[in-house]
Parts: C-alpha cells; sequence; structure tokens
C-alpha cells in the first residue's frame, strides 16, 4: 500500500481540510492548551460541561493533517455525550492508537475513528493524533477536581 | 572547484536506500553525515590507542594525550585562533554558550546591564541569556530583522548602548540561513565596551572563520554539524577573558592542587575541561578539520552559494510557495526554509520521506522566530557539500508529488 492509502486517506484529508468545530468557545467551562513541543503541534481545546454530560467543544487547531483531522473527529464522538461515555471513547480510541495488536473494535458511532488506524505505522505521527484526546483527557481531570479557572496546558511527552 | 561525485564516494551513508530510494540528505542543519576518514580516525584510536589523558606514562596514555591536544592545534589553525590554549573542548555549541554564560556572565552582569541577541536565535542561544538576565535582574534585549530576513543594523544601533555588556549573535540562521554582518556588530559591541559571542553552530561548518577578522571575544560551535562527531563542541575565547572567568564544572583534570577545604585550578584551557573529555570524538573531529582543509573553507563556500541559488530560482517554480529569508545566495548560506500553501511541513517531511528525501520539519529550536514569522513551523532544506543539483531536482519533484497527496488542487 502507498503513503496515501496508509496514511492519507480520504477521510483525513476532508477533516483536514473542513475540520468540524472549528474556533472558540466563550465562556466555556473548561479552557485547555494542549502542545506538542518536539514538532510544533499546538492546539486549544474549549468545552462547557456539568457533572454529566458535556454538552459542547471546539478546538483550534494549528496541527498537521493528522492533529488536525483527530481533533474534528474527536470533537464529533464527544460532543453531546455522558462524560462516562466521554471517558470510554477517549480509552478505546487511545487503546488502538498505542496496543501492540491491532483489533480493537470500533462501534458504529467510532466508525470515523477507523481512519487513523493507518497512523500506527509511523510511530512519530501517533502524537500527532494523540495529541487532541490527552489534553481533552487532562481537561476532565480538571473538571472533576472542580479547579476550572486556572490557564492549564498539556505537554505532549 | 570541488569534484563533488569524488567527495560523495567518502560517506558510505549516503549510499542508504530509504523506502526504496537513494537517500537525499538535505537536514545538514540539524547535523551533516560523517566521511569514512572521520569514522575511522574513531575506530583506530579505540583500536589502537585507547587509554585515558593527562595522567599516564604509559605509552598508550600519551599517545592518546597527543592525538587528542593535537586537535585543539588544528581547531586554533581552523578558526584563525592565536593561542591553542584559548581553546575549550566542551559537548557542543550549546554547552558551550551555557559555559560562558555561567561563569563569564555571573562575575560580569550586574543589575541594570542589557544582555543584545537578536530575534532569530536559535534557543541555545537565547535560554542561558534569559537566565542570566532573570539571576541578575540585567535585561534582554533583541536585534530585529528586515522584512527580508537580514539583521536589521538600525536596529542593533538603538539596542546596543553603554549598558549592553555582551551582544550574543549567531553567525548564520539556522531557519533563514541569514549570515550576519559579524565584523560590523563587533566594532558597534566594542564601540560600547561590550563583548561579542558568536554563535558559529551553523556558520563554523559553512563559511571561512577567522575569529580575528571576525573581532569576536567567544566563538562556540559544534562538530556534528562540521562532519565530525556528535558530542565534541568548540568554545573559543580571548584568552585573558578565559584566564579571568572561574571554572564551570569541578572535578578531575581541572585542578591544580587540592586539600581538604580547598583547591586551585588548573591552567588554561584544562581549567575548563572537567572529567575526562571525548577523547575519540575530538581525534575524529580532528579528522574532520583535516577533511575540510584540504578542500579549503572558500570552495566549501562557493559550491553552497551554487546550491542555493540554484534551489531558490526551483522553489519559485513552485505553485503557492513561501520561502522565508534573504533571496541572494551570496547573503545566506544553504538553508532554505518554506512553506507550501495548507501543507504542514509536518506532512510534507513525510511525504518526501517516502522518495527517501531526509528534510527538517517543524520550529527548528527557533520558537520566537516561528512567533514573528506567524508560523507554527516551517519545513527546511539544508545543504551541504556532498549535495548535489541533481538532489534539488528530486525535491522540486517530490514538493510537486506533495501537493497531489494532500489535494490541495481538488481543495481550492
Ligand atoms: C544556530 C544554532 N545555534 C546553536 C545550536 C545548538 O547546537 P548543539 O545542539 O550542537 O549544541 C544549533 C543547532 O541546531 C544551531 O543551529
Amino acid at each position: 500500500m502507498s503513503l496515501t492509502d496508509e496514511l492519507y486517506r480520504e477521510t483525513i484529508l476532508d477533516h483536514y481540510h473542513h475540520p468540524r468545530n472549528q474556533g472558540e468557545l466563550n465562556n466555556a467551562t473548561i479552557k485547555i492548551e494542549g502542545v506538542n513541543p518536539l514538532c510544533g503541534d499546538e492546539i486549544t481545546l474549549y468545552f462547557n460541561a456539568d457533572d454529566k454530560t458535556l454538552s459542547d467543544v471546539k478546538i483550534n487547531s494549528h496541527g498537521c493533517s493528522i492533529n488536525t483531522a483527530s481533533g474534528s473527529i474527536m470533537t464529533e464522538c464527544v460532543k453531546g455525550q455522558s462524560l462516562e461515555n466521554v471517558k470510554e471513547v477517549i480509552n478505546t480510541f487511545k487503546t488502538m492508537m498505542l496496543s501492540k495488536e491491532d483489533n480493537t473494535e470500533l462501534s458504529e458511532e467510532l466508525e470515523e475513528l477507523e481512519c487513523l488506524r493507518g497512523v500506527k505505522k509511523y510511530p512519530v505521527r501517533i502524537k500527532c493524533a494523540l495529541l487532541p484526546w490527552n489534553t481533552l483527557q487532562q481537561g476532565l481531570e480538571r473538571l472533576s477536581s472542580g479547579k476550572t479557572d486556572n490557564q492549564d496546558q498539556y505537554v505532549e511527552k | 572547484m570541488m569534484n563533488i561525485e569524488k567527495i560523495r564516494q567518502d560517506f558510505p551513508i549516503l549510499d542508504r536506500k530509504i523506502n526504496g530510494h537513494k537517500l537525499v540528505y538535505l537536514d545538514n542543519a540539524a547535523t551533516s553525515q560523517k566521511p569514512n576518514s572521520v569514522i575511522n580516525a574513531i575506530s583506530d584510536y579505540y583500536k589502537n590507542n585507547n587509554a585515558n589523558i593527562h595522567r599516564g606514562i604509559h605509552t598508550l596514555s600519551e599517545e592518546a594525550t597527543t592525538a587528542y591536544e593535537d586537535v585543539r592545534d588544528k581547531v586554533a589553525a581552523f578558526i584563525g585562533a592565536k593561542e591553542t590554549k584559548s581553546i575549550v573542548f566542551t559537548r557542543n555549541a550549546t554547552e558551550a554558550i551555557n559555559l560562558v554564560a555561567q561563569t563569564w556572565g555571573k562575575t560580569n552582569i550586574l543589575p541594570g546591564d542589557e544582555i543584545v541577541i537578536s530575534a532569530m536565535e536559535h534557543h541555545s542561544n537565547l535560554i542561558p541569556w534569559q537566565w542570566l538576565a532573570q539571576e541578575r535582574q540585567a535585561k534582554l534585549r533583541f536585534i530585529e530583522l528586515t522584512p527580508d530576513g537580514l539583521l536589521d543594523m538600525e536596529s542593533a544601533k538603538s539596542v546596543i548602548n553603554d549598558k549592553t555588556k555582551l551582544v550574543a549573535i549567531t553567525q548564520m540562521s539556522n531557519v533563514l540561513g541569514t549570515i550576519t554582518p559579524i565584523t560590523e556588530l563587533s566594532k558597534l559591541a566594542h564601540a560600547h565596551g561590550a563583548l561579542l559571542l558568536v554563535d558559529g553552530a551553523q556558520g563554523v561548518p559553512h563559511l571561512p572563520t577567522n575569529v580575528e577578522e571576525m573581532g569576536a571575544d567567544f566563538l562556540v560551535f559544534s562538530f556534528h554539524k562540521l562532519l565530525g562527531p556528535t558530542g565534541v563542541g568548540i568554545l573559543w575565547a580571548r584568552p585573558e577573558l578565559l584566564e579571568a572567568m572561574p571554572p564551570f564544572l569541578g572535578g578531575g583534570d581541572m585542578i591544580a592542587s587540592v586539600w581538604r577545604d580547598k583547591a586551585t585550578f588548573n591552567e588554561l584551557p584544562w581549567k575548563f575541561e572537567a572529567g575526562t573529555p571525548n577523547i575519540a570524538d575530538v581525534i575524529g573531529a580532528g579528522a574532520a578539520i583535516d577533511y575540510l582543509m584540504a578542500l579549503g573553507m572558500d570552495n566549501v563556500r562557493a559550491h553552497e552559494i551554487e546550491l542555493t541559488d540554484y534551489a531558490l530560482k526551483a522553489f519559485q517554480t513552485l505553485d503557492d510557495v513561501k520561502i522565508f529569508g534573504p533571496m541572494d545566495a551570496k547573503l545566506r548560506g544553504g538553508v532554505i526554509s518554506f512553506a507550501l500553501d495548507h501543507i504542514h511541513p509536518h506532512d510534507l517531511g513525510q511525504i518526501l520521506n517516502e522518495s527517501g528525501i531526509a528534510i527538517r520539519a517543524g520550529h527548528h529550536c527557533c520558537q520566537p522566530l516561528m512567533r514573528d514569522l506567524k508560523v507554527w513551523g516551517t519545513a527546511r532544506a539544508s545543504f551541504y557539500l556532498y549535495n548535489t543539483k541533481a538532489e534539488i531536482d528530486l525535491l522540486i519533484e517530490a514538493l510537486k508529488e506533495a501537493n497531489k497527496v494532500m489535494g490541495h488542487v481538488a481543495y481550492r
């Protein structure tokens, strides 16, 4: 398979060129930045949530195609979901990207994530795909800690 | 004129295949490849002469010491330094800058003093000065760039004043390729009683360099960008400055006499070389100097002007390409940062790698400059003496291909 088939799939390019839920949320419950100092990917993630539901989410991406597409698909997967579900989606995606085996099943709602599976073959790019998800995870931790007002940054290691 | 095909045969890695294609190595600003003579010097040393230096009377130790110290003479000759004792071996350029900041800086920078650098410095020539300025309540000031990416001498004149104690500046930018007017800056700095530190990490490997002609007070560089091994850097400073500076790291080799409660320190340059140094790689570095001196740095520079000129023109045949930095090859080195519309540098790097072409993508350790340029990163192709016009043609072809892969046409 060529690089184009494997990595730069139609779906990825579509999300890259037309990212969903891009922009800012005024007065968001949580605003959190994510950076990958190695390659310079930077995102800002905004979401509104109470203790049960993540009602709205927006993302400002300045990353590569993989980073932008991953963030875009993520917003579609988690918007309007219960926090419980959101955490599960994060887990599913991270397991899919990080496990050695390639047998993570995606439910119908998460089908769109399938296009990112090919990224696994390019270890340096996995971090690009994970950045939005790790940033969301840290944002959720801040939400549950109750410290919603301070500026925070997730730094990819 | 250099015979590039012959030169290429000295670099075994250039025969490598990457993804089925012959390697096209265009990431020389990050690190250069190494000729056989360097690789062999290191393995010969381990096979035949390995011993610790400055401490044995046995044959091996003497041989190792002589080989190590001979390289100091070579470095002095290479950069036109008058005295061998003014050459200090470090791990890399970064360590050399930190050495100056921690020793000269801490004894010379006082509250209210000013340190001047430029808007295009590598983090290596920024962070140590940020720290020093914070610690000493000194002010860090910046020389700005002109719109075409040259150092703005009007800005230099306005920020360098009698409070300036140090001007620390790159000889050549690792992002824009810009070559800075070091001699002019030296005059300006000295007229205000300030010293000049030159970050030669990019300059020394590619430009004929003479510390006396430059009027520098400190020069730092790394051998891994200069055909040499990793793990060897140089600090050159005017000997009277080194004499007056306190030691950097403490330990073996840097001492003269030691008591339970005090010590006196070794003379130059060993005062600054605590512990067992990187003997093998210093010897490899000596072979790198031999290689470049045999070719002549004027010839290296001439080849790179020719390549850069060719590349700058070739880039302009691409659609939607932006080149950062000066467009006149004589004012810049062979480092070309560029952006293609709507293709993130990270994606470009990956697509080019499919064709065996190695470039760098990212912020190049110059985040403040990236912010000034209002980009998140750039793609960067950088050349050295073994690169050819044919390789630049391959790069340009691959960039056209990248436009297709990323659906550029369909998107617009
Ligand atoms: C202009 C400049 N200064 C300093 C450095 C730091 O060199 P090193 O990492 O070898 O210490 C580099 C290397 O990237 C550079 O390009």
